[in-house]
């Protein structure tokens, strides 16, 4: 069982993340939920949300130690940081988040996601190569269903952005490689 | 048709759509304002109206003129907007009208808060207005059972001449889960010969009222719902058990609670405890038969809720007193953790052998 947060500034893509993996859990098959983090602390704050992709039934869709949380702002490094579980990933935004953890129970992937979006020509892509990295790394989904499940997210008129997408995916894929241990 | 990936306010609204029901009269309120802006959207899709109230007291009102004509109908709201609808719930049951009325809790008392609770099951299950009366709750535990539940909350209330309560809470109206919509034939519900339609000049006209100034008359009236109530009580029970044949202890939980409940108990499994599960589905009326099947042999049982301890208290009634009833609970829109539930198992039953 994968138990997800994923969280950032309002408009970095958090929710649609964790609703794109959800999604791809789903269409493999998997059991799968997604919770919004819905407090007044939206507001200017942080958003997050919490997705379970599992083999059997969800029981609470709360997260509270993720194995994995995937972080785009320094609010959320510092709160989500030292919740991942022993063993569990940590992926950072590395082109907002300056801080290192001195945690040597988990394991880290520092992508610098917001420039390399920029070099692929749109800075709201940047949870794309978050995602892809976190792909490379836990194997828990395919780019196929990933992809599958942006079509359904995305409104018919936004499907031009389709291309961009599966790109800053790719990227974030390799740059995982990259930085493995 | 295939899966969607849905919250479960906008699964409540389009069960309901499903269920024919086309008319809504409702107030925003966190955390089911997605149901509003759902039906708000879909309902002019099916010919039906959504309208925005000016407040809970008047949308309830309108769902009773609504209800009067034979219509479909519901209304929505959590916690302290529900409470607003109590007059008009009392007056729906008086004047004998259907209607579904979804309420997704939220942290109490007061204002409280927009976090998920189950703290109005003494309101629900309990009459909530005046007058003697009690409604059909439904509490659903996952989204897919949302579907079936609401559409069976529009088949007791036409065939009871009710209201019936959808309970949900915060965390079963915000999160998203895969469900599966089987039967896509919308229905038409069928003709209602009490409905206040019109006479067109041709017969005698109806009257739909909770009014009744003859102590007498409202006496009957009274002896007449009590009669509805026990044929409900009879007809509309409704639970799951989960592994209680061999078990020691039961734990006993509704709608999120007892999702989270089911994972620390499977947990309990595997650590060689022998527990089980009786989750109501209707809370009121209360499935008191599971716990009179297995009071004369169990060490006992644990309440698990997320108030200070309301659906405990039926559940002594069931027990009787013939095996000890132990509560867990959170309040204030804390969700319990499956590990602190875990925790309660292995407490009551006395440890885990390492």
């Amino acid at each position: 069982m994968e138990e997800i947060l994923i969280a950032g500034f309002g408009g970095q893509g958090v929710m649609s993340m964790g609703q794109l993996i959800a999604y791809a859990g789903m269409n493999e098959g998997k059991y799968v939920s997604w919770l919004p983090s819905y407090g007044p602390e939206q507001r200017g704050g942080t958003a997050n949300c919490a997705v379970v992709v599992s083999e059997e039934q969800v029981g609470s869709p709360l997260v509270s130690r993720p194995s994995t949380a995937i972080v785009l702002n320094n609010p959320s490094y510092e709160k989500f940081e030292p919740l991942v579980k022993q063993g569990g990933l940590l992926v950072v935004n590395a082109s907002l988040i300056s801080k290192a953890t001195e945690r040597s129970d988990i394991k880290v992937l520092n992508i610098k996601a917001t420039e390399h979006a920029n070099v692929l020509g749109n800075p709201k892509v940047a949870n794309m190569v978050l995602l892809g990295a976190f792909l490379e790394e836990t194997g828990i989904l395919s780019d196929e269903s990933i992809l599958e499940a942006l079509k359904k997210v995305l409104s018919p008129e936004k499907h031009s952005l389709l291309g961009i997408n599966r790109r800053a995916l790719e990227l974030g894929r390799s740059l995982a490689g990259n930085v493995k241990i | 048709m295939a899966k969607v990936l849905m919250k479960g306010n906008e699964v409540i609204a389009e069960a309901a759509v499903h269920a024919g029901c086309k008319y809504f009269f409702g107030y925003p309120i966190t955390p089911q304002s997605e149901l509003v802006a759902y039906m708000a959207r879909r309902l002019p899709e099916v010919g039906g109206v959504f309208l925005q109230a000016e407040s809970e007291v008047a949308a309830i009102n309108m769902v009773y003129g609504a209800a009067g004509t034979g219509v479909r109908v519901m209304t929505s709201s959590s916690s302290p907007g529900f409470s607003l609808k109590q007059e008009g719930i009392s007056y729906l049951v008086g004047a004998e009208l259907p209607a579904l009325i979804v309420n997704v809790v939220r942290g109490g008392p007061g204002l409280g808060n927009i976090q998920p609770a189950q703290s109005d099951y003494f309101q629900v299950t309990k009459g909530g207005g005046h007058g003697d009366y009690y409604t059909p709750v439904l509490a659903p535990s996952t989204l897919q059972e949302i579907i079936d539940l609401t559409e069976a909350a529009f088949e007791i209330a036409d065939t009871y001449r009710t209201p019936v309560i959808l309970l949900g809470d915060g965390m079963l109206g915000q999160m998203m889960e895969p469900v599966e919509f089987k039967d896509l034939t919308e229905r038409e519900p069928g003709q209602k010969e009490w409905a206040t339609t019109g006479t067109r000049g041709d017969g005698k006209p109806r009257t739909i009222t909770s009014l009744d100034l003859n102590a007498d008359a409202l006496e009957k009236r009274n002896e007449h719902l009590q009669k509805k109530f026990a044929m409900i009580r009879q007809n509309e029970v409704r639970y799951e058990t989960y592994e209680t044949e061999d078990a020691d202890y039961i734990v006993t939980a509704y709608g999120t609670a007892a999702r989270i409940a089911m994972n620390a108990i499977q947990k309990a499994r595997k650590a060689g405890l022998k527990i089980g599960m009786i989750r109501p589905i209707t809370l009121w009326p209360f499935p008191e038969q599971p716990f009179i099947e297995t009071r004369d042999r169990v060490k006992g049982y644990l309440s698990v809720e997320m108030s200070a301890g309301q659906m405990v208290e039926d559940v002594r009634l069931a027990v009787d007193g013939r095996a000890p009833v132990s509560f867990f609970g959170r309040t204030g829109g804390v969700v319990p953790a499956q590990e602190e539930i875990y925790e309660q198992i292995v407490n009551i039953s006395g440890g885990v052998e390492v």
